[in-house]
């Protein structure tokens, strides 16, 4: 029998992501991916996976699914709150941030997040989802990617590849959350000249509020109107993740994954990658300010933000860890080379 | 004369090369050069690169490149204008300008003084340069529109735009290859789906094409509307060296 997780609730919007649908935003196709890069990449580590296995991205209420194979692991990142795992008559609960070997009719439950927007599930070996245009991410809007183009629902069966077997004791990581201390770096520009400097301070003297409407193309900000110099139509041009627009409203919305790929309004600022996971896990009614950093000191905190992570991988430890009495030897290298296969790509 | 391009960072993913900020064909060509430059001189760490009406978006790894790095290479790609050799395709594409599938050519006509043949007239008897393709997988903006029917935006705009629709605002034309809200004038509807993901490259149409819209009516409509991309799209290809 085909190894797969039977969807018993699907939660409230829970997609199927990878990295995102890279190379085709010159014809109009947004990228999609994880809104939490870093917690998607790190549910993969735990679980053995490359970085850019198609995972379950869960927002705000998760689902509950059946196990249906002789054995998986599985992870969930991105929150705190713990799994809950109900096999053989008993009911666990085991912390984020640290893999779970499961077998067969277990039934697994991510909780309701209470201190982030959206968490990731990863299973070994990866979800079995044919790519469309090289990637599995969902894209609800354009309705591919995924389980057909759409959020889970109950019944679903959710693929599993044959090699999901996992090796070697479950891990866990140290917990990286870095919870939203309300500060989000941004790069200031490209259409910063459509913009009085009154309104540039203010954009960065602003707790900026998180409204109702954020979703996984982007958030809508409330705060003082921004005013425009020089109108806010400009001809469409180029976006990128992160990229912060402000429409005839004036108040800003900042673009996400599902962004589309070129628009019409002034940007006045993009956020830099390394805030980005904060972003996907700030829920609706939290605020934020934003602080200007140069374009060359964006790249120095992407490249150290990296390097700190693989770092907190390779010092993934096994779980019964701390019960033993000498488990340094198993701490090295060796043990957990396999876990970030792909790294450097 | 040509402006010298600005180098603007999008973040620290992302460089927009900006020749202009308007809309003409002589910076659409500037744009079209770099980017097949840019693919042409496969820079490591280049992602991608998205070509708009004035500029191009180089995306690009954080980890491996940097903006400095990617300006530098630019420039020398900017001061040796790549030969490409011309992909520039000419499409028909089948228009019915009738009825329901044209719920605005009456205000159109109105708003331009002319009567709704004019309108239809004028829209299909030239051709169109495919500037960029964005704001939906496989939307065109196609250009430029004749002067007669050079209308702002609709002031209350769709909520649902019919997939097919084509369209025009603002100097150019569109064909809304999804249902999605749209503030832009609905004056026909195509048959021809511009989008299909189960394809590669997804989209019909690319930057740098040349389109032609032609009139057919609802029988010729409802008939070609029952065939495959793959058919249609041979249809409405024209065999190189035609044009």
């Amino acid at each position: 029998m085909m190894a797969s997780l039977i969807v018993h609730q699907p939660g409230l919007y829970t997609t199927v992501q990878d990295a995102g649908r890279y190379g085709h935003q010159r014809f109009g196709v947004p990228l999609a991916g994880a809104l939490d890069l870093e917690s998607f990449w790190l549910a993969n580590a735990l679980v053995g996976n490359p970085w850019n296995d198609a995972a379950l991205e869960v927002r705000m209420l998760g689902p509950v699914l059946e196990v249906c194979a002789d054995a998986v692991r599985l992870a969930l990142t991105g929150t705190k709150c713990p799994l809950k795992i109900a096999r053989a008559g008993r009911e666990e609960r085991v912390p984020a941030y640290q893999g779970i070997t499961v077998e067969r009719g277990a039934m697994v439950t991510v909780p309701p997040l209470t201190d982030s927007a959206n968490a990731y599930l990863a299973v070994s070996g990866g979800l079995a989802v044919p790519p469309i245009l090289g990637s599995a991410s969902t894209l609800t809007r354009a309705g591919f990617g995924g389980i057909d183009g759409r959020a889970l629902a109950s019944g679903d069966v959710l693929h599993l590849h044959d090699d999901c077997e996992p090796d070697g004791p479950d891990l866990q990581l140290r917990d990286d959350v870095l919870a939203l201390n309300g500060r989000i770096r941004v790069v200031l520009g490209p259409q910063l000249d459509y913009f009085s400097s009154a309104s540039i301070d203010t954009f960065l003297q602003t707790d900026w509020e998180i409204s109702n409407d954020a979703d996984r193309m982007g958030i809508r900000l409330v705060g003082p109107q921004l005013e425009h110099t020089r109108g806010f139509n400009i001809a469409s041009d180029g976006i990128a993740t992160g990229s912060i627009q402000v429409p005839g409203s004036g108040q800003p919305i900042i673009l996400l994954a599902d962004r589309q790929t070129t628009g019409g309004y002034p940007k006045i600022a993009t956020v830099i990658s390394t805030d980005l996971p904060l972003l996907g896990r700030a829920r609706p009614g939290e605020r934020l300010r934003f602080e200007s950093v140069s374009a060359d000191r964006a790249i120095e905190l992407r490249r150290e933000r990296w390097a700190r992570l693989r770092h907190n991988v390779a010092r993934a430890t096994p779980v019964l860890a701390e019960r033993a009495i000498n488990m340094d030897a198993l701490q090295g290298e060796n043990l957990v080379s396999g876990v970030w296969s792909s790294g450097d790509d | 004369m040509t402006t010298e391009p600005k180098f603007l960072p999008l973040g620290d993913t992302a460089l927009t090369v900006e020749f202009a900020e308007t809309i003409d064909r002589a910076t659409n060509a500037r744009v079209i050069g770099l980017d097949a430059g840019l693919r042409d001189a496969a820079i490591d760490g280049v992602i991608e690169s998205v070509p708009t009406f004035r500029s191009l978006t180089i995306h690009f790894n954080p980890i491996t490149l940097d903006h400095a790095t990617l300006t530098a290479r630019v420039t020398v790609l900017l001061a040796h204008p790549f030969d490409a050799i011309s992909m520039e395709r000419t499409w028909r594409i089948p228009v019915c300008y009738d009825g329901d599938y044209a719920p605005d050519l009456s205000d159109v006509a109105e708003q331009s003084g002319l009567d709704p043949l004019a309108v239809v007239e004028r829209h299909a008897q030239q051709p169109y340069f495919v500037y960029m393709i964005g704001f939906l997988p496989g939307l065109p903006y196609l250009g430029d529109l004749p002067k007669e029917l050079d209308l702002p935006r609709r002031k209350n705009p769709r909520v649902r735009v019919p997939p097919g629709s084509v369209a025009i605002a603002a100097g150019l034309s569109t064909i809304y290859p999804y249902e999605s809200p749209g503030g832009w004038h609905l004056i026909g509807r195509t048959p021809v789906s511009l989008f299909s993901h189960l394809q590669a490259p997804p989209s019909l149409l690319a930057p740098g094409d040349t389109v032609h819209f032609e009139p057919v009516d609802r029988a010729e409509f409802a008939r070609l509307e029952s065939l495959e991309f793959d058919q249609l799209k041979s249809l409405c290809l024209e065999p190189e060296g035609t044009a």
